[in-house]
């Protein structure tokens, strides 16, 4: 039996006390939301938190607050499951893409305990990495965790490993932000300027801050839409994902886009110029043949997650095609059942 | 209240399982899987990775199906839990375990309470789903031996009896 | 066997007779064992893959809080192996480790977290050695050998059979197809991770439980490893979560656990994880293969000349078998009036090959069905056609001399060409979409145990009592096949009572008379046809009592419902109950027992007895495929699969073995692999299992499995219980290569090697575009030394089944590397 390690465990009430403790615990602590992330990463002495701050008992963070504010927007409580957010009928109306990256995380048992926020921070992953302590010790280890080369790039000088969170690409695409609360104050960030294209710091976040909610735009006018590559229809992690969200004039002319990628690099990013290239146009085939390519040329998938490489990168382009043509309206169900196995 | 437990010392907690509230100690890196399991002696609930990859160690928590080889078993307490010994009322078999029994559900039966608890929680919600929601509920569990048919066939039919019993 | 022609039990949909207490979770799998005083082991293994060890030292480790005891190589000085031609295994390594997993140590302490915790403290200093990564490298680098016994260098088990003249045959053939495919290793991944529990009981003797499908072999293999007299040792089965050849091995850990019991006079239990059960493996051997076959015009098979080269992994295991069945079994299925055979076993430093699910047989049948359909393809023949045009004769024998018996393959490609829609789609559906027929075949249990002996296969005894009950004991185990239930079924039927009034104590060998376990689907065969002797034995002491009281003949007494009556006059008769009561009071406790051998088989050659079965089970399978264009992406909607069962016990069970072969299947041919990395010499050397996980080695979920139409073929076997032949394994191997053959039907690409995966078939479409030849797959076969061959002439060639004197005069065909065709 895989078994965890010891540590010491803090089941604070709110959330002021939890970001006292994180802040007063240091580096060594670690929250813990679902622990869908974490605790394997601890079974497998990934990461080895001294003390765990808990926040399944901390009041707030599972609050959905719909348009309260009269704009349209919508926050998210951080401590909401994938399940929670998924059986939301708001969000499926109007975060199409949001609903589809939920809904396609791992499988129905761990989206009913993970959390959008544990999913915002997922640690980075690498099959050189997410293996047992004796594995790797086989291969003397690597840069990320108790050594100092990476395998994967054998000269490169930082960690490449793959960011793997499915719901951010959509968040990003949907323009979304997140709110860090810490001991010493509340900020804002976009969702894209969480990560950090490193597969060790791939995080913005400070240690002493929790990501308490994800603050929605309004979703007048746009339509978004998620497709995510994997082998199997339910469990494995994304090795790509294609998140992609528009917003048309009633002529169907693009007034505004955004095309963000997810398990081709440490962070999941927005691709600047995609969005500028269809503004303007109908999402014609060749539009969205043009965008793809575009795309693709951004995708770098390394040689440390499931599938062939060349073949990954060599797809992007036809799931970008899927993601535009959903939203412009074509009938992509057969498609779709193909490629998640499942209707979304 | 703000619940520190020292490193090396062992925890007291309160567990409702399958009804009843049992007053259980044991070291706080154990995962509920391990407490049902080695403290509470409920080798029903199952294990094959305890990685989270494979749904041989599904229960319930508060009527939802998780996977508690991933759950702190110092987080469960007063909050109610559901295994397998807890599915049959005496000694008749629930409709499900029933089903299953009968056609083929289960062949090494080590998928078998996991996948049970999980099609339990389907029923409790939706009596009457169709096959496309039973693949969906249970694709977080693997079967190695059956192929999955004959489970959806004992979960379509445990839910027929289900609807049976409650009229 | 009984001759009645109606059954009230055989061959009716009915709930398993251990069902219930799977579904309440009473089952009692090996890790479910405690037992009071229960200490936990932990396992130290070895990070290199090939190394000498210089020194370990355990004092740390023996003076951490909670250990109770630490066990070396030391410990054990004898060497073990499940085969008695391949001792070359340690519980715990002695002096060399080979593969990265090799136990070394082992550390017993009162809970798994204190022995893991202790085991950190275990220093060992390791010497590393050249590592041998793949066949090739076997093959070019005699040293570092691997092992001191087997061929010479690196190769294990290197032979070659020649039944009749094959060059002539091919020489005389319309078309000669030379083509190379390459199978994949991949494991069995039960869902139970190995567990075992050894006590020392009051007595001072030992128990073990144990997750293995192979009590008696275990037994055996512990007695001598542990040297303990046999009689001091209980074996007990447990039920398998799932075994799938898996735990047909003696494993290091039941050794160790035993050792621990033994040493601390306290129950020791070990749960491997499951990286722990990737490395213990036994799986699928990656193999290459060359075939050369000979074709006339009608479609007609030659000759075929096979050649197989078996990536083994560190040890023997069962690979002096497995190396056999990657060919012998290749003559069953069709007319081969020629087949020579060629087969070699290497040593590498991965963790060890063996059975898995359809043994060795997979590989070439693979091969060999993907070869028909291009076959046909070539000669325009229907490739069901092609194969009903030569399927083998029933009651006759092959040019390796294995004797088939009932053959119901015609009737299986009529059924899934029927149901499948074949004829309207094969050929006819949109690009894009397409249809694969595959056949297979397999035994019904091996016709020769691993070990020498000329005693019975399978034995049951049964106790009947005056309360009625009927006890049924039998070595075999239980490992979800259901062979509780077939054993219950069929005492149930000879004795006209209900399966649920059986009860059944199996797999355990201090009280169940021996049976040689649950592998090479021989259960229901052996095992029935040993029960059924056992209770027709009884049956007729039953009706005698019976028919006394009724006065009347015995012939004239029917047993059935729970009653024995006069078969013309079913009212007159009394309770099984009361037979019982009469029976034992006019002959004393009652018990019988009965026995199996399987019928003695033709070949007389040295090698002739792997292969040989008492019936074969044949099956066809119809796959359709979707791939896109685009991205290769291959999606499976439906399977269509027909199996010649002879007669189907349980109908409930067989539907499932059916089913599951299918789901195994499908993921064999698209996304299971048992893969490994190298890393650069310099920087690690290290050789690792690259996903040694539940989550990166992929095993369908639900959503990836599609609907499956089932047909059972039913004609029974006259060498069968009721007639039932084998259904466990034979169903899995049609499904690789109809996979294989619908990818070619859907966008005219051959995949010539599973896994088949997206981008193989991207990579295909890609060189048919640029007008290439669209197939992926092996490249090349290496040289490969294959002595001189065996000859025997084949049963229409004047043989008798010996091998002939004189050798071939022409030498062997220097082989090269060569292109595919
Ligand atoms: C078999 C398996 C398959 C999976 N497949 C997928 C997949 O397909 N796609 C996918 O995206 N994920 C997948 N996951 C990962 C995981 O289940 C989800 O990402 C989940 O949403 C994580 O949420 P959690 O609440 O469980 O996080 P936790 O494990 O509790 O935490 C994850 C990390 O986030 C930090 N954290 C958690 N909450 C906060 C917060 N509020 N503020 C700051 N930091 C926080 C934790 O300290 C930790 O470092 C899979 C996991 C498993 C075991
Ligand atoms: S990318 Fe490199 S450094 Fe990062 S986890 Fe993988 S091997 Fe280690
Ligand atoms: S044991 Fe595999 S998911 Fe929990
Ligand atoms: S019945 Fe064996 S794993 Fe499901």
């Amino acid at each position: 039996m895989m078994r965890l390690p010891w540590f010491r465990h803090h089941a604070p009430d709110t959330l002021a006390e939890a970001a006292r403790i994180l802040a007063g615990e240091g580096p060594n602590a670690m929250l813990i939301a679902g622990g869908t992330d974490l605790l394997p990463n601890m079974k497998r002495r990934h990461q080895s938190p001294s003390a765990l701050i808990s926040l399944a008992r901390v009041e707030g963070l599972k609050n959905i607050s719909n348009g309260s504010g009269g704009n349209g927007e919508m926050r998210l409580g951080a401590g909401l499951t994938l399940s929670d957010v998924v059986h939301c009928a708001a969000v499926r109306e109007k975060y199409a893409g949001l609903y589809q990256a939920a809904a396609q995380v791992a499988t129905t048992h761990l989206r009913n305990m993970g959390t959008l926020g544990g999913n915002l921070c997922l640690d980075t992953r690498c099959n050189y990495y997410n293996q047992n302590y004796e594995w790797r010790k086989a291969i003397d280890f690597c840069m990320k965790k108790d050594g100092d080369i990476c395998w994967v790039a054998t000269a490169s000088k930082r960690c490449v490993a793959v960011s793997s969170t499915d719901t951010a690409p959509a968040l990003i695409a949907l323009g979304a932000k997140v709110r860090l609360f810490s001991a010493t104050g509340e900020r804002e960030v976009t969702v894209a300027d969480l990560y950090n294209n490193d597969g060790m710091d791939y995080l913005t976040r400070r240690p002493d801050e929790i990501l308490t909610s994800v603050l929605l735009p309004a979703a007048s006018g746009w339509n978004s839409s998620y497709w995510k590559l994997r082998r199997r229809g339910a469990f494995d992690f994304p090795v790509l994902g294609v998140a992609a969200a528009v917003k048309t004039a009633s002529d169907g002319t693009v007034e505004e886009a955004r095309i963000a990628l997810g398990a081709v690099a440490s962070r999941p990013f927005l691709v600047e110029k995609a969005g500028g290239l269809l503004v303007g146009k109908a999402l014609t085939d060749d539009a969205i043949a043009e965008a793809g390519a575009l795309v693709a040329s951004r995708a770098k998938p390394m040689d440390n997650a499931d599938l062939d490489i060349y073949w990954r990168k060599g797809v992007v382009s036809s799931f970008v095609g899927y993601a535009l043509r959903e939203i412009r309206g074509d009938d992509m169900r057969v498609t779709r059942l193909r490629i998640a196995r499942h209707a979304l | 209240m703000n619940a520190v437990v020292e490193a090396r010392r062992n925890v007291r907690v309160t567990l409702r399982v399958n009804g009843e509230q049992t007053e259980v100690l044991f070291a706080p890196y154990k995962t509920l899987l391990e407490v049902l399991r080695e403290e509470m002696n409920l080798t029903g609930t199952k294990h094959g990775c305890e990685l989270g990859e494979c749904g041989a160690c599904a229960v319930l928590l508060d009527g939802v199906p998780v996977l508690s080889c991933l759950v702190l078993a110092i987080e469960c307490e007063g909050r109610s839990i559901e295994t397998v010994e807890g599915l049959a009322r005496g000694s008749e078999l629930h409709p499900l375990q029933a089903a299953f029994a009968d056609l083929g559900g289960t062949q090494c039966g080590y998928c078998t309470p996991g996948i049970l608890m999980t099609a339990k929680a389907l029923l409790d919600k939706e009596p009457d789903p169709g096959r496309e929601r039973i693949r969906e509920a249970i694709s977080g569990n693997l079967c190695r031996c059956t192929g999955y048919l004959q489970i959806y066939e004992s979960i379509e039919e445990g839910a027929r009896r289900m609807r049976e019993e409650a009229k | 066997m009984s001759t009645r022609k109606r059954f009230d039990v055989v061959g009716k949909p009915r709930r398993r007779v251990d069902g219930r207490s799977k579904v309440t979770g009473l089952t009692k799998f090996a890790d479910d064992v405690v037992l009071p005083r229960m200490l936990h082991a932990k396992m130290l293994r070895s990070p290199h893959p090939h190394a000498r060890i210089d020194a370990i030292d355990v004092s740390r480790a023996e003076q951490h809080p909670g250990v109770h005891l630490v066990l070396t190589g030391r410990d054990f000085p004898v060497s073990f192996g499940i085969m008695p031609v391949s001792q070359d295994e340690f519980p715990l390594a002695p002096e060399r480790v080979r593969y990265v997993g090799d136990p070394v140590a082992a550390v017993i302490a009162k809970d798994e977290q204190t022995a893991s915790e202790a085991l950190d403290l275990i220093e060992v200093k390791y010497t590393p050695l050249q590592t041998i990564a793949t066949p090739e490298e076997a093959l070019a680098h005699p040293e570092a050998r691997i092992h001191e016994y087997g061929e010479h260098g690196n190769i294990h088990r290197i032979q070659a059979y020649e039944f009749g003249d094959v060059e002539e045959a091919l020489a005389k053939s319309d078309h000669v197809f030379e083509d190379l495919f390459f199978f994949q290793g991949n494991t069995h991944l039960p869902i139970e991770q190995h567990a075992s529990v050894a006590a020392v009981d009051g007595e001072g003797k030992l128990t073990l439980w144990s997750s293995t499908q192979v009590p008696h072999y275990i037994h055996r293999a512990l007695a001598r490893a542990l040297q303990v007299n046999a009689a001091h040792i209980r074996v007990i089965a447990c039920p398998n979560g799932g075994g799938f050849g898996g735990k047909c091995d003696l494993h290091n850990h039941e050794i160790v656990v035993s050792r621990a019991a033994m040493r601390l006079g306290r129950p020791v239990k070990i749960c491997l994880t499951r990286e722990e059960v990737f490395y213990m493996h036994r799986g699928r051997h990656p193999v290459l293969m060359k075939f050369r076959t000979g074709v006339m015009n009608d479609g007609k098979i030659t000759g075929m000349h096979l050649q197989t080269l078996l990536d083994g992994g560190g040890y023997g295991s069962y690979g002096a078998a497995s190396t056999f069945y990657t060919g012998v079994l290749q003559p069953v299925s069709y007319e081969l009036p020629r087949f020579k055979f060629d087969a070699c076993r290497t040593f590498t430093n991965k963790p060890p090959c063996g059975p898995k699910r359809g043994h060795g047989t997979p590989q070439p049948r693979f091969g060999q069905e993907v070869q028909l359909d291009k076959i046909a393809e070539k000669l325009r023949i229907d490739p069901a056609e092609l194969r009903l045009n030569m399927v083998a004769k029933p009651n006759s024998l092959t040019a390796n001399w294995l004797r088939i018996g009932s053959i119901g393959l015609a009737e299986c490609i009529r059924r899934v060409v029927d149901i499948s829609g074949w004829k309207d789609k094969h050929r006819k559906l949109p690009e894009g979409r397409g249809l694969g027929l595959a056949c297979g075949a397999y035994m019904s249990g091996a016709g020769l145990p691993i070990y020498w002996n000329k005693m019975p296969h399978s034995g049951v005894q049964l106790l009947l009592d005056r309360s009625g009950q009927v006890t049924v004991f039998c070595g075999a185990t239980e490992i979800g096949q259901g062979s509780d239930d077939v054993l219950a079924a069929i005492v149930a039927e000879v004795l006209g009572i209900d399966a649920f009034d059986v009860r059944c104590v199996t797999g355990d060998t201090g009280l169940t008379p021996i049976d040689l376990g649950s592998y090479s689907s021989r259960v229901t065969v052996m095992m029935g046809n040993a029960a059924i002797q056992a209770a027709e034995r009884l049956r007729e002491v039953l009706a005698e009592a019976a028919a006394e009281h009724l006065e009347v003949s015995p012939e004239r007494i029917v047993l059935a419902q729970g009653r024995a009556f006069l078969a013309e006059d079913p009212g007159r008769g009394i309770s099984f109950r009361e037979t019982v009561e009469l029976a034992e009071a006019k002959h004393g406790t009652l018990g019988s027992v009965g026995s199996y051998s399987p019928p003695r088989a033709p070949a007389r050659y040295k090698g002739g007895g792997v292969g040989p079965s008492p019936a074969y089970s044949y099956t066809a399978c119809v796959v359709e495929v979707a791939v896109d264009a685009a991205t290769g992406w291959i999606t499976v909607p439906r399977v269509w699969i027909a199996h010649d069962i002879g007669r189907a016990i349980n109908p409930v069970s067989v539907r499932g073995q059916v089913e599951g072969s299918v789901y195994m299947g499908l993921g064999e041919a698209l996304m299971e692999e048992q893969v490994f990395r190298r890393l650069p010499p310099k920087l690690s050397g290290a050789l690792v299992h690259k996903i040694p996980s539940l989550l990166e080695y992929k095993s369908l979920t639900s959503l990836d499995m599609p609907e499956v139409e089932t047909v059972l073929i039913e004609d029974p076997d006259p060498n069968c219980p009721f007639g039932a032949k084998e259904v466990g394994q034979g169903p899995l191997l049609p499904v690789m290569p109809a996979v294989a053959n619908a990818v070619w039907d859907a966008v005219g690409v051959r995949i010539d090697e599973v896994p088949i995966t997206p981008d193989k078939v991207l990579r295909a479409l890609e060189r048919k575009a640029k007008g290439e030849n669209p197939r992926v797959g092996p490249e090349s076969f290496p040289a490969v030394p294959y002595p001189e061959p065996i000859c025997v002439a084949p049963p229409w060639e004047g043989g008798d089944g010996n091998a002939s004197k004189e050798k071939r005069k022409a030498p062997a065909r220097k082989l090269e590397g060569m292109a595919a065709s």
